[in-house]
C-alpha cells in the first residue's frame, strides 16, 4: 500500500507557522540569563514538530536546517547552555529563514540556499564543532550460516509489552528456526506470579543471517533479558569466512533508516511539483480557520430556524384571523432568528486583532535594537475581534504608526534619563470594542509632539499661512496633511514618502479615522476607529423627493430643524449654515440627485450634519427615516464608481437605495466640476 | 484489526498515523497530548498505543509510565514515536514501561511494518 503524504502538508504547514510564530513570541520574551523554562521547552518543541514533520513529509532541506536550531535549544533547555542575547538573535534569525524556506516549499518555489547557509553556519558556529551528528556506532557487520542464540528474559519483560513469541516469529522469517524451551526457572504453580516471565529459551537460527539483523530484533528487550548469540558451530563456516564482500555491502541499521526517508522524500517531491499549480493557489490566504463553537451556534441557529419556518408554515396552512397573535409571534421569532443568524455568519469572519498585533513584538525588537532604545511594549485587548478584510488592511497604517512612534516619539535611554523618565519607553498596543466600531490605540510615554516644530515646518512648506495662531491641536491635525514630514533626517525606521497622510487614507478608506492627542514631553496616544466589518453598516435613511437615501450613522453629527435667518449666501461658496459659532457649507440633495419633486423651502426640510475628515457639511434632505443595518453592495463591481456614492443597499421593501459618500459630496461641494457624472446618471 | 491509541501534539503527524493506521483496517482514536490520552485511555481498551515524546502538557515518557499503573495497560504494547534514536533516549524510554520505539521520520511504510510487528 502506498500512501500519498502530500494531502497532509497543508495542515503542516498550519502548525508550522503556529509553531515559528509561537518562537517567535516566545524568543522575544526570553529573559537573558535566567529564562523561564517553559518558555524555552515550549520553543524547543516548536521545532522539535517542525523538524519531525518537515522529516516525515518529505522536506529534507527544513528538517536538515531545523536539527542546528534543536540542538541549540536543547542545550539551553538543559542549562547547558546560557540565554545570551547573541543565541536570542540568532534563533529569531533561524526562524526568520524557516518561515521563508517553509512559505518557499508551501508554493513549490526554490529554498534561497544563501541566506540558510548563512544562519546555519552561525548556529554551527555556536554550537562549535561538536554539532556533527554522532558518529553512528559501528554495527556488528559479522554473518554465518547460522547462530545460536540463548534468550533469558528478566522476571519483568512482559510488563514492558513486549512478547518473546513475538520475537520467535521475527526470527522465523529470516530463517529456520529451532526453539528449545527451558522450563527449569518455572517455579511451583503456588509461587507462580502470571505477570513475570521464568522461562528461557535456546535459538538456533539457520539460513544467511547476520548479526546485525538478529540485534534488531531483540532491540526493544536488550536489557531485560540476557542474550547471547554465538554462530552456530558448523562445517559451513569456512564458507562464510570466504565472503568477506558480501559482509561489507551489509547495510547497518542505521543505515537503512537515513536512506529510507530519503527516498521517500524524493517521490514526495516529484508529486509536489506535479501540483506545483493548485498548491500555489490553495495557499493560506484564501482559507480562514473558524473555531468550532462558532460553527456549532450556527447550527444552532440554522435549527431554531428551521423550527420558526415549520412553525410559521403549520400556521399558513389553515390560516384564521383569530390567530394573528400567533402569526405575529412567530414573525416576531423569525426577525430575531435571522438577526442572530446575520450576527453568526459576520462573526465567521472575525478574528481576534492579535494576529494583526502578533508581529509587533518582533518589530519593535527589532526596530528598538537598531535605534539603541529601550522599549517595553504592552499588548492588550488581543482578543477584540474585527473582520478578516478590515485586519489584513489595517496592518499597514498600524506598522507605520507603530514605527512612527518608536522613531519619532520614544526618546534615547540618555534623553529620557535627562528628562527623569525611566530609562526604558513604554508603547502600548490597544483594542476594544466601541459601539459597532473598533477602537486601536497606540500611545507613547515618549517626548510628544513638538508643536513649534510642527508649525515651523507646516509654514515652510506653505500648508499654513506665516504668522498663523493655531491651536495645539489643529497643529497636531497638520501631520495627517499630504507632504508632511518633521523627521530631521529620513531614517530608514520611518520609511521615506509615506507620510501619516497616507495613514490616513489608507484608514478612511476603510470606513474610519485616525486622530492623535499628545502632550509635549509626555506622550502621544494615536486612536484608530475603525467599523468591525466592510460588509455591514449603521445606516440613517433619509428622503429627498421620491428617492430614499442611506447616510452613514458613523459619519451623522447631528440633524437640525433650519431656523430662518440661519442660512447665508456667500459669494463663490454658496449657502452656509450657521451651526452656533460655525458655518457649516450646506448642500441640497435634491440637487446633487437633479430630483424632480421635493423640497426647495428650508423650513420644510431638516439638516443632517455630518462630518468627514474634521469638516462638517449639512446635507439638506426632505425627511429622516429609520435607522437600520444596511448591507453594503458594491456599485462599483455592479455598474461603475460614481462619486458621491458609497455603494447600494437593498431595503425591507425591495428598492433599491444608495449610500451617500460624504467624503465625495464634500470634494464635489468644492469642486463642482465633479457633480456633473452624477446628474447624468441620474437622467439616464 | 486492532484499537490503536496515537498520541501527537502535531495535527498533521496525527492525521498521517490515522490515515495510514485506518487505511490498513485498524480503529484509530487519537489524542493531542499525554493527559487528553490518559483519560481516553482509563474509559476505553486499545490493543497498541503510539506516542510522541514532545508534548505540552503531558509528554510521551509520562503518558507510558501513567499508563503502566493502569491495570489494563500493565502488557499492553506502547512504542514511543522519537527522533532521538540515541542509546540513553531509548533506555529512558524502556525505563518508562515503553515496548519499543518508531524512529522519526518515518513514512507510512515504515509505520505499518512496525505496527504489524508489534501486533503480530
Amino acid at each position: 500500500m502506498s500512501i500519498d503524504v502530500s494531502q497532509f502538508h497543508q495542515v503542516f504547514f498550519e502548525e508550522s507557522f503556529e509553531g515559528l510564530d509561537a518562537m517567535e513570541m516566545g524568543l522575544l520574551g526570553m529573559q537573558e540569563g535566567s529564562p523561564d523554562m517553559e518558555i524555552v521547552n515550549t520553543i524547543f518543541r516548536a521545532a522539535h514538530s517542525i523538524k519531525g514533520g518537515a522529516g516525515t513529509f518529505g522536506f529534507a532541506q527544513v528538517s536538515e536546517f531545523t536539527h542546528g536550531l534543536e540542538t541549540l535549544l536543547d542545550q539551553m533547555r538543559n542549562g547547558q547552555r546560557d540565554v545570551s542575547s547573541e543565541a536570542v538573535n540568532l534563533l529569531l534569525q533561524a526562524v526568520d529563514v524557516l518561515r521563508e524556506m517553509l512559505t518557499a516549499v508551501q508554493q513549490s518555489e526554490d529554498v534561497d540556499c544563501w541566506r540558510v547557509n548563512e544562519v546555519s553556519t552561525q548556529i554551527e558556529a555556536l554550537l562549535g564543532s561538536d554539532s556533527d551528528l554522532p558518529a553512528a556506532e559501528a554495527p556488528s557487520e559479522a554473518t554465518a550460516s547460522g547462530w545460536l542464540i540463548d534468550f533469558k528474559p528478566h522476571p519483568h519483560l512482559l510488563q514492558t509489552g513486549n512478547d518473546p513469541i513475538r520475537l520467535f516469529n521475527e526470527l522465523r522469517e529470516l530463517g529456520q528456526l529451532t526453539v528449545t524451551l527451558n522450563s527449569a526457572g518455572l517455579p511451583a504453580f503456588s509461587d507462580l506470579d502470571p505477570e513475570e516471565s521464568y522461562l528461557s529459551w535456546q535459538l538456533a537460527l539457520e539460513g544467511d543471517v547476520s548479526l546485525a539483523q538478529i540485534n534488531e530484533i531483540f532491540e526493544w528487550v536488550e536489557g531485560d533479558c540476557d542474550l547471547t548469540i554465538s554462530p552456530l558451530a558448523s562445517a559451513d563456516t569456512a564458507e562464510v569466512i570466504d565472503e568477506p564482500v558480501a559482509v561489507e555491502d551489509m547495510p547497518s541499521p542505521q543505515a537503512e533508516i537515513i536512506s529510507e526517508p530519503a527516498q521517500a522524500a524524493n517521490t514526495v517531491k516529484s508529486t509536489a511539483a506535479e501540483s506545483k499549480k493548485a498548491v500555489k493557489n490553495d495557499a493560506a490566504l484564501a482559507s480562514i480557520r473558524v473555531s468550532t463553537d462558532k460553527v456549532d451556534s450556527l447550527i444552532n441557529l440554522v435549527g431554531e430556524l428551521v423550527i420558526t419556518q415549520s412553525m410559521l408554515s403549520q400556521l399558513g396552512e389553515n390560516f384564521d384571523p383569530s390567530r394573528l397573535a400567533q402569526l405575529i409571534d412567530g414573525l416576531e421569532q423569525l426577525e430575531r432568528n435571522t438577526r442572530e443568524l446575520q450576527e453568526g455568519i459576520m462573526r465567521i469572519r472575525m478574528l481576534p486583532i492579535s494576529f494583526a498585533f502578533n508581529r509587533f513584538p518582533r518589530l519593535v525588537h527589532d526596530l528598538s535594537g537598531k535605534m539603541g532604545k529601550q522599549v517595553e511594549l504592552q499588548l492588550s485587548g488581543e482578543q477584540t475581534e474585527l473582520d478578516k478584510t478590515v485586519m489584513e488592511k489595517i496592518g499597514d497604517p498600524l506598522v507605520h504608526l507603530v514605527r512612527n512612534s518608536l522613531d519619532h516619539g520614544l526618546e534615547t535611554p540618555e534623553k529620557r534619563l535627562a528628562a527623569g523618565k525611566p530609562e526604558s519607553g513604554l508603547l502600548q498596543l490597544n483594542a476594544y470594542h466601541q459601539g459597532g466600531n473598533i477602537v486601536i490605540e497606540i500611545s507613547d510615554d515618549g517626548a510628544g509632539l513638538n508643536e513649534d516644530k510642527i508649525l515651523q515646518k507646516a509654514i515652510e512648506k506653505g500648508l499654513v499661512p506665516a504668522g498663523e495662531q493655531l491651536s495645539a491641536d489643529k497643529i497636531h491635525e497638520l501631520i495627517f496633511m499630504p507632504g508632511f514630514s518633521t523627521a530631521d533626517v529620513v531614517s530608514d525606521v520611518s520609511g521615506r514618502g509615506v507620510g501619516m497622510d497616507v495613514v490616513r487614507k489608507n484608514i478612511n478608506s476603510l470606513g474610519g479615522s485616525v486622530e492623535v492627542v499628545s502632550e509635549r514631553g509626555v506622550g502621544s496616544t494615536f486612536t484608530i476607529r475603525l467599523p468591525l466589518t466592510l460588509a455591514i453598516m449603521d445606516g440613517q435613511t433619509i428622503q429627498v423627493g421620491d428617492q430614499k437615501y442611506i447616510i452613514p450613522l458613523i459619519s451623522i453629527i447631528e440633524s437640525v430643524e433650519i431656523k430662518p435667518g440661519t442660512v447665508k449666501n456667500v459669494t463663490g461658496k454658496g449657502e452656509v449654515y450657521t451651526l452656533r459659532d460655525e458655518y457649516v457649507p450646506l448642500i441640497r440633495l435634491r440637487e446633487v440627485f437633479n430630483l424632480d419633486v421635493g423640497s426647495d423651502t428650508l423650513d420644510e426640510g431638516l439638516l443632517v450634519v455630518v462630518e468627514f475628515e474634521d469638516r462638517k457639511v449639512g446635507l439638506f434632505v426632505d425627511e429622516l427615516l429609520a435607522q437600520q443595518q444596511v448591507v453594503i453592495k458594491s456599485l462599483e463591481t455592479n455598474y461603475r464608481k460614481v462619486t458621491g456614492i458609497a455603494g447600494a443597499t437593498i431595503l425591507g421593501d425591495g428598492t433599491v437605495a444608495l449610500i451617500l459618500d460624504i467624503a465625495g459630496l464634500q470634494a464635489m461641494y468644492r469642486d463642482p466640476a465633479l457633480a456633473k457624472p452624477l446628474r447624468t446618471i441620474q437622467a439616464a | 484489526m486492532a484499537n490503536i491509541l496515537a498520541v501527537d501534539d502535531s495535527a498533521s503527524m496525527r492525521q498521517m498515523v490515522a490515515f495510514t493506521l485506518k487505511g490498513a483496517g485498524h480503529v484509530v482514536t487519537d489524542a493531542e497530548d499525554g493527559k487528553h490520552a490518559l483519560d481516553i485511555a482509563r474509559g476505553r481498551a486499545f490493543d497498541l498505543v503510539l506516542t510522541d515524546v514532545n508534548m505540552p502538557v503531558m509528554d510521551g515518557l509520562s503518558l507510558t509510565r501513567e499508563l503502566r499503573k493502569l491495570a489494563n495497560y500493565r502488557f499492553i504494547p506502547i512504542l514511543v514515536l522519537t527522533t532521538e534514536a540515541g542509546p540513553e533516549k531509548k533506555q529512558e524510554g524502556r525505563a518508562a514501561g515503553a515496548t519499543g520505539w518508531l524512529v522519526k521520520p518515518f513514512n507510512p511504510e515504515q509505520l505499518l511494518a512496525t505496527v504489524k510487528k508489534v501486533l503480530g
